[in-house]
């Protein structure tokens, strides 16, 4: 049960929506699509789903393209856009005209309906129901076949918290329930929340597949927090053995100061601490948040970036690679 | 369920229930295919209020111009160039014409429109069996709403001309052909607007089209020299080249035209070119 992209690449005329991209959906976990506005997200689960047809290379849906699965609501849930549906359409119909495609049961619908707590107004034209009322209908559109493959395109934008919430506890249930669902967003937070695996493509290009933990790690944003009563001689310390001191705390006598030290890991600073005789009072790792390393890692492919930046980054690397 | 309590108190927005649910799901018996997309299609015609308007005010309009056709010629009726066939139904096959185009244009249309058009594609991603279901939907669903009409407008006109006794029944010679052609014209320009409507995929694009090419290029024709007219009239969607097919008595100004039954496979052929040209770009396009 998992998706495969194979050099997977989209041109509309000379621009490149989608490039190359290889990548796999583990199956059981959820996987988040992350990449800024226009990366080409949409269009690569477009090219999933064979809305769209690739100029080149391949995307299959266990092992199969998607026109070639036996009961495609079965084997894969997707939601696009909230909106688009009939809004003369009752939610109750939208749903049935779905699921007779598949030969799925009325009393399904029933079933989707009150998961998603729409039963009371299942009779009521789809055209006067909030975004908050679209997105549950969506998703009871995807849950309709009961598939373990479920897709979801940037699912919270515009709800309000509490939508939020309700999709993000979807999300959570659909994963412990071991279904596999790839989830776009440009919401870091939701994201951080929500996704153990991570796809991040910028500009149509792969950027990065991994884990949460491992694409957070890759960030130079990675620092370490010390405390210490004497912050002059655990900075001098620290600088020597080739970290960066990048915070300094007010000092005030008789109270401990707070460090920020990047470059080196947190055993490394106890250890640089206690070889120049300073007592730490706290030592602890600073992790990058999810956005921090993602602002990082795709700031080349953010197509308004500055040239700042990439001044920076050009000095980071050189300091790496000394 | 999950003990989140972000919709404590504010029980519309349930948390989503999944553990411990029924799965009214049961295994696919066979592959999704035509019969289920039929069945699809047939909900989706049958429940928005566009499919009612459109095939009620067919309706009307079918019988409301056999009414006043009829009434208004009740004097003719005597005259034996008089085709009381032709009056009953000529309302219901040139009005009809501009409505019956609505709902075939609006069956595919409307999906792009909504942009339903994902969600119908990612339930049925075989383009084919999709466009064949939503075809043959449309043709069954114009068929029987096109029989009560004709029929129904064929009876309305001979009941006004019936103290004339200069009425048609059903048996009278060509009466029968010419309401049954004309059940086979209304489908063909339900099907002709529904390939259109897959080439164009704007419902206001799709409609204005056909109404240009129904009204308007017979009109324009009528400006060309007449030797010219004569000679493609029996070609044009529209006009003069529907008289034969609600017709049950050869026309007075016919002699540039094809029989009824070559009138309506002229026009057949135009609904099957814009059928299949529009079954190539809806399997070949970018959904």
């Amino acid at each position: 049960m998992s998706i495969e992209a194979r050099a997977l690449t989209k041109r509309y005329g000379d621009k490149t929506a989608v490039d190359n991209l290889t990548f796999t959906v583990r199956s059981g976990a959820v996987t988040g699509f992350l990449g800024p506005n226009g990366a080409g997200k949409t269009t690569t689960i477009r090219l999933i789903l064979g809305l769209d047809y690739p100029t080149k290379g391949s995307a299959t849906v266990n092992g199969k393209p998607f026109s070639a699965l036996y009961s495609p609501m079965r084997e894969v849930g997707a939601l696009l856009d909230a909106k688009a549906v009939h809004g003369g359409r009752s939610a109750y119909n939208h749903l049935l005209c779905l699921a007779q495609t598949n030969d799925i049961p009325r009393i399904r619908v029933d079933e989707v309906l009150s998961i998603v707590g729409m039963s009371e107004v299942a009779r009521k034209r789809s055209g006067g129901f909030s975004l908050g009322m679209n997105q549950r209908l969506g998703i009871a559109a995807t849950l309709l076949g009961d598939p373990e493959i479920l897709i979801f395109d940037e699912p919270v934008n515009g709800l309000d918290p509490e939508g939020i919430l309700w999709i993000r506890n979807l999300m959570k249930e659909l994963a412990a329930e071991g279904r596999t669902v790839l989830l776009s967003s440009h919401l870091m937070s939701e994201m951080e929340n929500t996704a153990d695996q991570l796809i991040v493509i910028g500009k149509g290009k792969l950027i990065a597949e991994c884990s949460m933990a491992e694409f957070i790690a890759r960030s130079t944003h990675q620092a370490v927090r010390a405390k210490t009563a004497q912050p002059t001689e655990l900075a001098r310390a620290v600088t020597t053995a080739g970290g960066q001191v990048t915070t300094t705390g007010t000092a005030a006598p008789g109270r401990s100061t707070e460090l920020e030290v990047r470059g080196l890991t947190p055993e490394r600073v106890g250890e640089v601490a206690f070889a120049a005789g300073v007592p730490l009072h706290l030592l602890a790792p600073l992790r990058a948040s999810l956005e921090e390393a993602f602002m990082e890692l795709t700031a080349d492919s953010v197509e308004y970036q500055g040239a700042a930046h990439e001044l920076r980054q050009l000095a980071e690397s050189g300091t790496e690679a000394r | 369920m999950t003990s989140q309590t972000a919709g404590a108190g504010r029980p519309a927005l349930a948390q989503p229930d999944l553990a411990g649910r029924p799965r009214a799901v049961p295994p696919a018996a066979r592959r999704s295919g035509f019969a289920g997309t039929m069945r699809s299609e047939f909900t989706k015609i049958r429940s928005v209020r566009s499919t009612y308007f459109t095939m009620i005010a067919f309706f009307a309009a079918g019988v409301t111009f056999a009414f006043a056709a009829t009434a208004g010629n009740r004097s003719n009726a005597g005259q034996a160039s008089f085709d009381p066939t032709a009056y009953s139904l000529r309302g219901a096959v040139a009005l009809g014409e501009l409505i019956i185009v609505v709902i075939g244009a609006l069956v595919i249309t409307s999906e792009y429109g909504t942009r339903m058009v994902s969600a119908s594609l990612t339930a049925m991603p075989r383009r084919g069996v999709l466009y064949l279901a939503k075809a043959v939907i449309l043709t069954c669903v114009t068929l029987v709403v096109a029989l009560i009409t004709s029929f129904a407008s064929f009876f309305v006109g001979q009941a006004v001309l019936a103290s004339t006794h200069h009425g048609a029944s059903i048996t009278s010679p060509g009466a029968l052909r010419a309401v049954l052609l004309s059940v086979v014209f209304e489908t063909c320009c339900a099907l002709l607007a529904f390939g259109l409507g897959a080439i164009i995929r704007y419902t206001a694009g799709a409609i204005t089209v056909l109404f240009g090419v129904i009204f308007l290029i017979p009109l324009l024709a009528q400006i060309l020299p007449t030797s010219w007219d004569d000679t493609i009239v029996r070609w044009l969607p529209g006009g003069r080249a529907l008289g034969p097919i609600s017709a049950a008595k050869p026309l007075p100004d016919g002699s540039y035209l094809f029989g009824p039954y070559g009138q309506v496979a002229v026009f057949a052929g135009y609904a099957a070119i814009a059928l299949i040209v529009g079954a190539v770009l809806f399997r070949r396009r970018d959904a």
